[in-house]
């Protein structure tokens, strides 16, 4: 967002370091995943939403990797998470093949949708491509509807019973078996998502990102990056669709729905967009933000959980973590200088005050 | 990057916190638990509320304590959303150990849960979704609303045996509305009737377009059928198209004459004829009692969805006594069969197929005291689901 100065003249050295130490692993990240992990110990009997967090998670990730890192928007990523349920519903249904085949044919119908619409995607500022992108789930959505014979309608699919991992893990009635599988699952796809954002290709997103104009002058292939990381996106989402279809065993027109695209939007507005973790964070916040309001009021979890977002977002989440970071390194002073809020990208004369 | 990756890891802890702390629950054996897993917000929330009302009624009247165990009501927003209903009747059955899972608004939530009330061995109980082929899904679901056929049936016999030679159908397309789409045509082009059909999608219906076509077609008669809670929008389209002065009769299920919302659609409702298996003002001292006690308690009227609930407590209670407490399948052994007057009148629950066999009833729409109500004028006594029982045959 900020520094975007010298950037014709940089040494290739200094790019290489930077990118070096842009995709070290932090103390911070490695507790993130290990607390995952430790989740499947300390929380044996909720592992149905920790299951549904991370395909959440997953599924706002991708939706990160276009928007927080190439700047598309888009309201109609459900598109390529519906297509991936229902390609990992069909594939068990009628070839009772390996979840993991699924995950790969999921993967590849997604990613073959995504790179057909990325077309649609290149033209076009921001509204555009929310128009766009929510034509092309509607479209699909419809699409599903009408092709009951194939995908069951409005009823959605039944039958799908979905054969043992590897063939020795069979999914249990905890959702155990789902969790731990969803969970591995999303931890790949990140580490690799994690390893792209810090590659050039990564570096050369932001630039399009932050000036297609200048990125195009400086010899960046706009035109094909975005494509990629578009098809790229859409294979993620349609891994995510697949691991809900898989661990639910049931898939239903709302896979595709609006409130899908929606959701996970609000999801990356409440975890932030532009560093992966974002949708991770949103997705555990907002998942148990709508479990505990819906147990205590079923009628009016929605209300509750509107005025959250309005304060959310009018508190400006950056700020309130900029001040957290201010707390963390007030308590321990690590090498990263520069103690204070100033040190953040938000840092306005507001900042730090209250 | 780094404050960041810090508010992950707070985000982490939080949520490790606060979910340890909801996990902690007693289970004592004494408690029998009932899942209600209902759409309480959303474009059906009219049904969520219909029932959880009528489930607190019953236990209000009826105690909480049944052969010794004490009944523990558990509501769930299900939002609408297959996979959600699925999740949360699982973390019901493995977590909060229900002994019956309830409710299922829409007919995909209801099948979303089929394969896990059969692998738990955890009774079903479907208090609204009226697709024919729910009850097939698993032999542990048990029904005590109706099926769309059986309520079809009657109104294509009553259409033809009073001169109406063609009909338009309009449903909404999804499994309850093609059931009733299919049942109505078959019906009545075997009596001799021409029929022509038309469907309208589930999410976001706008009945204009079509209602216009069947202005443009001139039939005798417009049959009818939305979910619970879009019969107002239907009637007021209906109404802004003229069509209520065409000419052409509105015949129906109950559905789109909800008692819930039948009083706000306003006069052009009079004289529409639909047939079903519950009105607010059917005559009987049980349903006048019911209606009364409803009422006070909740401050809206029943409806059928309402009158659903009810009596799938009424099963759980009566089921729980005749097993002395004991769940799962024998408290599925102990509802087939059984036979009872509820408000909607005599009903029971067919061994063979869990579905409930009921009498239906034709119905005008007319004022009573002020306020408008599905008036019982004629009765199809013992009507038994037409699609399962043509399969028995």
């Amino acid at each position: 967002m900020s520094h975007a100065s010298a950037d014709s003249f940089v040494q290739s050295g200094i790019v290489a370091r930077t990118l070096a130490r842009r995709g070290r692993w932090r103390a911070p990240e490695i507790l993130f995943w290990l607390a995952a992990l430790a989740s499947i110990w300390l929380l044996p009997d909720r592992h149905l939403i920790l299951n549904e967090i991370a395909i959440i998670g997953l599924f706002a990730v991708s939706l990160d990797l276009i928007l927080g890192y190439a700047g598309i928007v888009s309201l109609g990523h459900a598109a390529f998470f519906g297509l991936g349920a229902y390609t990992a519903g069909l594939i068990a249904k009628h070839f009772a093949l390996d979840p993991l085949i699924g995950l790969v044919g999921a993967a590849a119908t997604a990613a073959a949708l995504g790179w057909v619409t990325s077309f649609l995607v290149l033209r076009g500022a921001d509204l555009t491509r929310l128009m766009v992108t929510l034509g092309v789930a509607l479209i699909l959505a419809e699409v599903a509807n009408q092709a009951a014979w194939l995908t069951g309608g409005a009823d959605g699919l039944q039958g799908v019973i979905m054969p043992a991992i590897l063939g020795r893990f069979e999914f249990d009635i905890f959702g155990t078996t789902a969790y731990v599988y969803s969970l591995a699952v999303t931890f790949v796809l990140f580490v690799i998502a994690r390893r792209i954002v810090v590659s050039p290709f990564g570096l050369s997103l932001r630039a399009i990102r932050d000036n297609p104009l200048r990125a195009r002058a400086v010899g960046i292939p706009v035109n094909a990056r975005l494509i990629a990381v578009y098809t790229l996106a859409a294979a993620y989402a349609g891994v995510a669709g697949a691991l809900l279809a898989q661990t639910t065993q049931f898939v239903s027109l709302d896979v595709i729905a609006f409130h899908r695209s929606a959701d996970v939007l609000l999801v990356l507005v409440i975890g932030g967009t532009g560093y992966l973790y974002g949708g991770l964070v949103g997705a555990v916040v907002f998942k148990l933000l709508q479990d505990w309001l819906a147990s205590i009021t079923p009628q009016y979890w929605l209300f509750w959980i509107g005025l959250i977002l309005i304060v959310l977002v009018l508190a400006d989440r950056d700020r309130l973590t900029a001040r957290l970071t201010a707390a963390w390194r007030a308590r321990a002073p690590g090498p990263a200088g520069g103690a204070g809020p100033a040190n953040g990208p938000h840092a306005t004369p507001a900042s730090g005050e209250r | 990057m780094h404050r960041r990756t810090l508010l992950a890891l707070a985000a982490a802890g939080l949520a490790a916190t606060s979910l340890a702390g909801t996990t902690v629950g007693a289970q004592a054996q004494e408690i029998f638990k009932i899942g209600l897993i209902l759409p309480m917000t959303g474009a059906s929330a009219s049904t969520g509320r219909q029932i959880e009302a009528a489930a607190k009624l019953y236990m209000a009247q009826n105690g909480d304590t049944v052969a010794g165990k004490k009944v523990q009501l558990i509501v769930k927003d299900d939002t609408g959303v297959a996979d959600v209903t699925k999740r949360l009747a699982q973390e019901l059955i493995v977590n909060d150990k229900v002994g019956a899972v309830a409710g299922f608004g829409l007919t995909p939530l209801a099948l979303s849960v089929a394969p896990l009330a059969t692998q738990a061995k955890v009774p079903q109980v479907v208090m609204a979704a009226a697709t024919a082929t729910i009850t097939e899904a698993s032999p542990f679901i048990v029904r005590t609303s109706f099926t769309l056929p059986q309520a079809t049936q009657p109104m294509a016999e009553w259409a033809s045996a009073n001169g109406m030679k063609k009909v338009v159908t309009l449903v909404t397309d999804y499994g309850p509305g093609i059931d009733a789409e299919k049942t109505f045509t078959a019906t009545f082009t075997k009596a001799g009737g021409t029929v022509e059909n038309m469907r309208v999608p589930l999410a976001n219906p706008d009945f204009s377009p079509f209602l216009q076509k069947v202005a443009d077609a001139k039939p005798d008669a417009l049959f009818v059928f939305v979910p619970s809670g879009y019969g107002a929008q239907f009637m007021r389209q209906f109404t802004e198209r003229g069509l209520d002065k065409s000419g052409i009769k509105l015949i129906g299920t109950g559905d789109v004459t909800d008692d819930d919302l039948l009083n706000g659609m306003g006069d052009a409702a009079l004289g529409v004829v639909t047939s079903h298996h519950y009105s607010a003002v059917h005559d009987s001292a049980e349903n006048k009692a019911f209606v009364a006690a409803f009422k006070k308690a909740a401050g809206f009227r029943p409806n059928f969805m309402g009158v659903g609930g009810y009596d799938g407590m009424h099963v759980l209670y009566e089921g729980l006594k005749k097993t002395n407490g004991v769940g799962g399948e024998a408290l599925v052994n102990a509802i087939k069969g059984m036979a009872w007057t509820s408000v909607r009148g005599p009903v029971s629950i067919d061994p063979q197929t869990r579905d409930i066999i009921q009498n239906v009833y034709i119905r005008k729409v007319e004022k009573v005291d002020g306020e408008l109500h599905n008036v019982e004028f004629a009765t199809i006594p013992n009507v038994k689901d037409p699609v399962k029982a043509a399969k028995a045959n």
